[in-house]
This record gives C-alpha cells, structure tokens and sequence, in this order.
C-alpha cells in the first residue's frame, strides 16, 4: 500500500501540489486523472522519489521514500516498475534486451534463465517475435507493449504508469488498459496510472483520484463518478458529447 | 552574475562527477557498456583522425618547405619540423579540439536524447545510479582509446610528410633524415599524458551537458553546441597548462 500525507511540491516559488492526501491500494488500478497542468506527472515523480516533495510523505507499507538511505531507497525502486509516455525504451538495445536489462542488473539468474524470463514477459504482452527488434522498428502500440514486459520481468510490487495510452488509438488504447489491468490482478500489484483517457476511466479504473490545479478535487470509484455532483469534475469527465449522452442516457 | 553562474555550473558538474565517479553496481554490465563505447568513440573515430592528420602532415611538410627552407638550412629541416609539430601539438592537442566536436557532440546529443526521452528516468527508477552507468563507460573507454588515436595521428602525420617526397614536393632523403634527427622520446610521452587529461575534458563535459538536459530536441542541439565549445576553451586553456608543467 501506498499512502501520501500533504504532499506539496512547488517550483521556483510556484505552488504545483497543494497538500495532496491519498491511499494507493493493493492490488488494485489506482488512477491519477486531470486536466493536463493539473500536476498529475508530478504528483507520480513525487510518489516514485524522481522528485522529492517540498513537504508531506510519501509512504510505502508505512515507509517514508524519502527518509530511507541510499540503499534503502534503490531497494525499494527495485520493487518498481514504470511505463512512461513516451516508452522510455533504450534505443541502442534490442526489445529482448531492454527486457531482460532490469534481469540483467538486479537478479542472479544464469543467461539462460534470463532470456527465458524476458521471453515469457514479451509473450504476456503478445510481443513474442518482437524480441530481435529495435524500439525505432517497432510501433507506439509495441512499445508500451515493450515497456510493460520490461516492468514486470523483476516481479515488482508497485507498477507506475504514466499516461500510457497517450498517442495511441482507441483500440490499442484499450489493449493496454487491459494489459495493466490483468497484470495487476495477476501480480497483487498496487498499480497507479496517471490518464486523462477515458475509457481507461471506465475501464479499469477501481479507485480514482481527481486533480485539479494541484488540489485533489474528487476521489471514488468508476461508478461513483457518473453520479458525481462535483462541477469541476463533471466539468472535465463529460466534455466529450460521447459521455454527456451517455450520463444522460443512464439518467 | 556571469561569474556566479559559472561557478553555479562548475558545483553541479563536480556534483555530478561524484556521482559518475561511484563503482558499477554490475560489473558484467559495465564491462558491455565499456568496450561498446570503445567500438562508438575509439574505433569510430579512427578514420576522420587518420584522415585529418595524413593530410596536415603533407601541409605542414609543404609549408615550412615553401616558407622557411632556403640554403642556410639544413635539408632535413622540414621533415624535423613536421614531426615536432605533429608530435608536441597537432596529434594531441588539435587532434583532440578535432575529437571534441565529433565525439563530443555525440556524447552530448546521445545522453541528451536519453534525457529528454525520459530513458534516464527509467534508470533511476529501476534503482540504477544513471550518472555512473550513462558516463562512467564514456569517460573510461575514451580515456583508453586517446592514447591509440594520438599515436595513429602521428604516424598518418608522418606518412603524408613523407608521402609529398614522393610527389616530388621534397626530397626523400631530407624527410627521412629529419623525421629521425634528434628524436626526443618525452615528446611522445608528453603527448600521451596531455591527450589522457583531454579525452576526460571531452568525455565529462560533454556527458555533463547531456545529462543536465532539460526540455526538448532544440535543447539537446543547444547542449550539443555547448558541450563543444566548453569542451574545446578547456582543453586549450588546459594545453597551456599542462604544456608548460610537462616540458
């Protein structure tokens, strides 16, 4: 479990999170959603230690990330996995490479044991034969498809995603959301993703966390927020004529 | 304010080398890294240096024969001179300000595009010290590869002397006597030792410039340009230096 207390983070004077309370369960799909600007990204880096609050904690089963030592502190970042928007692949390593890397720098196994865990993450994401390819061969779709495997090779605990549908379309948009999700089921991971998507709202989200200018607005469920009286959020879930008529027609 | 900033500068790249300068948490890793690097900066980098220095060596060699010999002097002037030249200044020094924007440039647009593209941040987060395993292998393998260079550098240097004897430029016989007059082994040596301290100018600052990337692509080109010209005022201000303490 993952819980912050009053995170707050401000650049050069500029408050971005204002006090930021919430509780990141266990297995289950957390979602981070707002408007972009709203401080989503930088709540995430928060939580994962690449930015360290300006105050407030950031606890993991009641460990701050910020008072641990060095060595604690790596420990726990082993126990993560990522997906950045952008994929983040390591462009002079090949798909199997870049999954077997985590392997290759934290885990005693032997090569062979190596490769056959890369392989078996790549086939969990439906990239088996992908693996001799470089990221810059491959599609965006591929890639956090890539990314994902690369996350899980080290079984980790936490699974951060950050915006991971951002430009893909609808259809592979929602083979990813699938992906975290089952993934999450299937690890008892404590999964948070930061989206402004959605059908990944509808889809997978459990438990959601509303931002708005770096106040936290909302928080509940995919079914509490179709009756959610919140103007701001309502303001920013049914912007879309799609999901107007669709509260409409539920109504 | 410009003083303040450079020295604002100065402390985040110290800051940076104490991370860089930590032991690889893996060494199996590190060792691919490493000679991977010596492939992309050493090996690389062969034919511009082969290149560039064959054809300064014929300069050189042309020039002092047009401009300084006369019958005062002796015939193997002009050879002695080129290799002097090439050996105390141009396979070292310029060789290296030549390396500085070649492997410079990439070393800073590589980590640069590694930042930009959140690849580092990907690092940090599966608990990798990014600074060492991202740099450490650059700055080692080029320091290993230089010495390699300055010595193919002059030699090239030496063959396109002796390559305009054999257009008919200069005799063959005062080339030949004057690469060997009066050979003086330090001078090899000098150019060994000043080039180490070089390829650590290069490989640092411009890793430095990368990896402090903040932005986009038009930042990384900026960085890029930076990490060249840094790299270049260092390592003559550093010439001066080190030519001074070492002869």
């Amino acid at each position: 479990m993952i819980e912050l207390k009053q995170i707050r983070k401000a650049f050069d004077g500029r408050e971005v999170l204002k006090g930021i309370d919430a509780v990141f369960e266990d297995g289950k799909t957390n979602l981070i959603i707002g408007q972009s600007g709203s401080g989503k990204t930088v709540l995430i880096k928060n939580v994962v230690g690449l930015y360290v609050p300006t105050s407030g904690q950031v606890l993991y089963d009641g460990r701050d990330i910020n008072a641990m030592t060095k060595k604690e502190k790596a420990l726990i970042h082993r126990e993560m996995g990522m997906i950045f928007q952008s994929a983040a692949l390591f462009d002079s390593m090949s798909v199997l490479e870049n999954v077997m890397f985590p392997l290759d720098m934290f885990s005693d196994m032997n090569t062979a044991d190596r490769i056959k865990r890369a392989k078996y993450c790549l086939s969990r994401v439906n990239l088996a034969g992908a693996e001799d390819k470089f990221p810059g061969e491959i599609s965006g779709g591929m890639q956090k498809r890539a990314a994902i495997a690369r996350a899980i090779a080290l079984n980790p605990k936490y699974l951060f995603c950050d915006e991971p549908n951002s430009g893909l379309d609808p259809k592979t948009s929602i083979v990813i959301d699938q992906l975290i999700h089952s993934i999450t089921k299937e690890y008892n991971m404590t999964t948070v993703v930061n989206t402004h998507d959605m059908n990944s709202v509808m889809g997978i989200g459990e438990k959601i966390i509303y931002l708005a200018n770096g106040v936290k607005e909302w928080e509940g469920t995919k079914d509490q927020i179709m009756s959610s009286t919140n103007e701001s959020l309502n303001s920013f879930i049914f912007a879309s004529d799609l999901f107007r008529k669709v509260k409409e027609a539920n109504h | 304010m410009y003083i303040s900033d450079s020295i604002a500068t100065f402390g985040r790249y110290l800051q940076l080398m104490w991370r860089v300068l930590a032991l690889p948490e893996r060494w199996r890793m590190f060792g691919r890294e490493y000679v991977k690097e010596m492939a992309s900066l050493g090996v690389d980098s062969l034919g511009i240096v082969v290149l560039i220095s064959f054809f300064i060596g014929a300069v050189i060699c042309i020039q002092i024969k047009l401009n300084i010999a006369s019958p005062w002097m002796p015939g193997w002037t002009t050879g002695y001179t080129t290799r002097e030249i090439m050996l105390l200044e141009f396979s070292s020094s310029i060789m290296c300000l030549i390396l500085a924007g070649k492997v410079g440039s990439n070393i800073a647009s590589e980590i640069g595009t590694m930042k930009v593209t959140q690849q580092i941040d990907a690092l940090e987060i599966m608990g990798v010290n990014s600074a060492s395993f991202v740099i450490l292998p650059k700055i080692a393998a080029l320091i290993t590869m230089i010495p390699f260079l300055v010595i193919f550098s002059a030699l090239m240097g030496f063959i396109g002397a002796y390559a305009t004897s054999l257009v008919g430029v200069i005799n063959v016989d005062d080339v030949t006597a004057g690469l060997q007059h009066d050979f003086n082994q330090w001078y090899v040596w000098m150019s060994l030792i000043k080039s180490l301290f070089f390829a650590f100018i290069i490989s640092s600052v411009s890793a430095f410039y990368g990896y402090t990337v903040e932005g986009g692509s038009f930042d990384v080109g900026k960085a890029s340009t930076d990490a060249v010209v840094s790299s270049s005022i260092l390592i003559l201000f550093s010439d001066i230096f080190l030519t001074s303490m070492l002869s």
